[in-house]
């Protein structure tokens, strides 16, 4: 039976690990390598690790850095951050990346995703939707550049567009959660999660084995990924890597 | 010694980073010359089947890996799309597959599966080993293996299938004639299970 994938996602500023709380306030985590060795020994899923620098200024990936990642990475590797060209992504991928996530520069150009899909393969184009409801309104709007510019497009129907033109999996990351640790915005999941076939993961909010066991009853096969979650412990959240235990992995997946 | 085949396609250095850590010999090879003596290869791939075929039939690799697979039987394993590139065609294009597992690639058809599945099938699924084999030794019947595709291999001859897996409806995930081995999931990206497999493989 296919499981679910269960996803920490690492945010890297300044070349060291953060956790923000609504996309703002980064508090230093540790060291990005380190993690990795941590979450090879739990045997994550997967691992989602995003430059939220590389973007905002206006760079190119740090490939020395995704290079010792990947190298490291005993599990499928999916990095994202300042990829704008199919040139980056078949690097990145060539420097062991299994696949490539895209956000700010599909927004102004979402043919994009069929130009990388044409070079990499679709199954290793991931599209992250960065998601906040609108003011007074039932309405959903995608965001970029760390939640600092509303692109204006609804994210149920820029998911679909997406899917058209090739990607692989879409990722809807929900910026009024984001380290709040109080549960996935299961609403705009939902909405989202009827309209697309591609594979699905889920980002901002997750605080507990239970908000992914419900998340996974809720919807069957989906991707559970979590920050806040795999690099905190306690109610002070103290920094401390970790994961599920096999045992909870069972309990979640009822097997 | 084990020969990991560079035509440009896959992740080389996943593979390569498994057998250090495991501290068994191995080699990337980028040229035919790279091939000649090879005990053990791995065909690795990522991508589309005809990007694939096209890159190794202008690699210059193409004739030395027919004799040494062919002839010579020296043990390959071609993991993902280098496992489909072992077919004779495949759904995804027009390409002629290498030919040397008597199959042929097909997509997966969701509309005829019960429940809702998506498109490619990814994430950790469980392989069901069909009979025993060397290439299968130590892992416990379904064990856990990552998997990423769209597509999946189709033998003729079902005593080709080494082990099934689950999506939607049974498919063959690990196939094998002779000296060839196919694996579609990844064990270059399945923790300890993955380790043990391509350490059975280097074994063999």
């Amino acid at each position: 039976m296919l499981r679910s994938r269960i996803i920490p996602c690492l945010l890297v500023k300044d070349k060291g690990l953060v956790k923000t709380v609504k996309f703002k306030e980064g508090k230093y985590v540790g060291d990005p390598i380190n993690a990795v060795k941590i979450f090879n020994e739990k045997e994550v899923d997967e691992l989602i690790v995003l430059d939220i620098d590389a973007t905002i200024e206006s760079r190119e990936p740090d490939y020395q850095m995704i290079e010792k990642l990947a190298l490291e990475c005993r599990m499928p590797f999916c990095y994202g951050g300042g990829i704008t060209t199919k040139e980056q992504a078949r690097k990145i991928i060539g420097l062991g990346v299994e696949k490539i996530a895209l956000s700010a520069s599909i927004v102004s150009n979402p043919n994009l995703i069929t130009e990388i899909s044409n070079e990499i393969g679709s199954q290793s184009v991931v599209a992250v939707l960065d998601v906040k409801k609108k003011v007074f309104s039932s309405k959903y709007e995608v965001w970029s550049h760390n939640a600092t510019k509303n692109t204006g497009k609804c994210p149920i129907e820029f998911a679909q567009i997406l899917e058209s033109l090739g990607v692989g999996e879409i990722v809807i990351n929900s910026i009024s959660n984001d380290g709040l640790m109080k549960g996935y915005d299961l609403d705009i999941i939902g909405k989202v999660r009827d309209k697309i076939s591609v594979p699905m993961t889920v980002l901002g909010g997750a605080g507990s084995k239970d908000d992914i066991k419900s998340l996974i009853n809720k919807f069957g096969i989906i991707g559970a990924a979590a920050g806040s979650l795999f690099v905190f412990k306690g109610v002070y959240k103290a920094v401390l890597i970790n994961y599920l235990s096999k045992s909870d992995k069972s309990s979640i997946h009822n097997v | 010694m084990i020969t990991i085949i560079d035509y440009g396609l896959g992740n080389v250095l996943a593979f390569a980073n498994m057998y250090k850590r495991m501290n068994i010999d191995f080699t990337i090879a980028t040229t035919a010359d790279d091939l000649i003596g090879a005990k053990r290869l791995i065909l690795p791939g990522v991508g589309s089947f005809d990007h694939a075929m096209q890159r190794l039939n202008n690699s210059g690799m193409r004739s030395v890996l027919d004799k040494l697979v062919l002839i010579d039987k020296v043990p390959v394993i071609g993991i993902c799309v280098g496992m489909q590139i072992l077919a004779k065609s495949s759904d995804e294009g027009q390409e002629s597959g290498l030919g040397w597992i008597n199959g042929v690639v097909k997509k997966f058809d969701v509309s005829k599966f019960s429940q809702k599945t998506h498109l490619p099938h990814m994430g950790w699924n469980d392989i069901y080993p069909v009979r025993k084999h060397g290439l299968l030794k130590g892992l416990e019947s379904n064990a856990l293996f990552y998997f990423l595709h769209s597509y999946y291999f189709k033998c003729e001859d079902k005593k080709d299938v080494l082990a099934t897996a689950v999506y939607g409806d049974d498919f063959g995930c690990i196939v094998v004639a002779g000296n060839i081995y196919g694996v579609q999931c990844h064990p270059e990206k399945s923790h300890s299970n993955g380790a043990q497999l391509l350490k059975n493989f280097s074994d063999l």
